[in-house]
């Protein structure tokens, strides 16, 4: 087989991962595509792995532990966002600005909660 | 597995009196399955990204996954491909539908659901894609992938090559996964002491 058909197919999920993670506006969404573009690199490493034929099997031992810390970081992320949909009642990305320079006042509505759980934690 | 074909027409001559020699576009069968679950799976990916309905966005994210695991079976990367059905199908694409109910998300379409700077991230994306793609052909034009021969990535060759090479790696990342475990229970506890 064509090591390019892999190689580009890689490389395409991986922008069409890309557009959705800058393009998403939801959090959840935009871990989804995070996931597309860790499944990029994985079509990566498989593909080489075999075209080198390694000793070690490197790029397939690499593989499974990208996608453990694939399986770690969704959950973690997805805690997160619950979390945060808990404290604020959104979970889209776009209005949580609190740590830009000119915030809003949609950021000024939930300053108590988010001190009480700033104090809490 | 030593030809080289120097033009197509040549190429399919050659391939007709040697099937295993490479054409610069030797249709052999796994390349024609190769490429049509490609097509898929990359069409998949590109609605899921731009659907405005969430939770089709999760159901073609399970296509696209599972098309990747097909390419797996195709690269001869057996056990990888049956570990991205358990863990990618299997348990990411229920977890982030979880997540989709537990944050209320609308079903049906939502007009809201790409924000402000989609045309940005097209140019964005488009330019990483022109530039990948572009340096990924130029460089691997003439290498071909071989086959034959034992499989590459058997269940047998995995965890022998797992529990012999990789095991201090392996241990590590499963203190990795504990430390997530923890850390999302930690995360997703509700303070009691608040009420």
């Amino acid at each position: 087989m064509h090591l390019v058909y892999p190689a580009v197919l890689a490389a395409l999920l991986f922008c069409v991962g890309l557009y959705g993670v800058l393009a998403r506006r939801n959090a959840i969404l935009v871990l989804m595509s995070v996931e597309l573009m860790l499944n990029a690199v994985n079509l990566n490493l498989v593909a080489f792995d075999v075209w080198l034929r390694d000793e070690l099997h490197a790029g397939q031992a690499l593989t499974l532990f990208t996608i453990a810390i694939a399986a770690a970081e969704i959950g973690i992320g997805l805690a997160i966002v619950l979390l945060v949909h808990r404290n604020r009642g959104t979970a889209d990305i776009d209005r949580l600005r609190d740590l830009s320079e000119t915030a809003p006042d949609a950021a000024t509505e939930p300053a108590d909660r988010e001190q009480k759980a700033e104090a809490a934690a | 597995m030593t030809g080289t074909g120097s033009g197509t027409g040549i190429a399919t001559a050659v391939l007709a009196a040697n099937p295993h020699a490479h054409g610069f576009l030797s249709p052999t069968g796994v390349e024609i399955a190769f490429l049509l679950v490609g097509i898929v799976t990359l069409g998949a990916a590109v609605v899921s990204v731009t659907t405005r309905q969430l939770v089709h966005a999760a159901l073609w994210l399970v296509v696209a996954l599972g098309g990747l695991a097909v390419e797996y079976l195709l690269l001869t990367a057996e056990f990888i491909a049956w570990v991205q059905v358990l863990i990618y199908v299997g348990s990411v694409v229920v977890l982030l539908l979880f997540g989709l109910m537990l944050t209320k998300a609308p079903i049906g379409r939502s007009p809201d659901a790409d924000s402000g700077n989609r045309w940005a991230a097209l140019a964005v994306a488009a330019a990483a894609a022109a530039s990948l793609v572009w340096v990924v052909v130029d460089a691997f034009r003439a290498t071909w992938i071989d086959l034959d021969g034992a499989p590459q990535g058997t269940t047998e060759v995995t965890g022998e090559i797992l529990f012999r090479h990789w095991v201090l790696p392996f241990e590590a990342l499963s203190v990795l996964l504990l430390a997530a475990l923890v850390g999302a229970i930690v995360l997703s506890r509700r303070k009691n002491e608040e009420h």
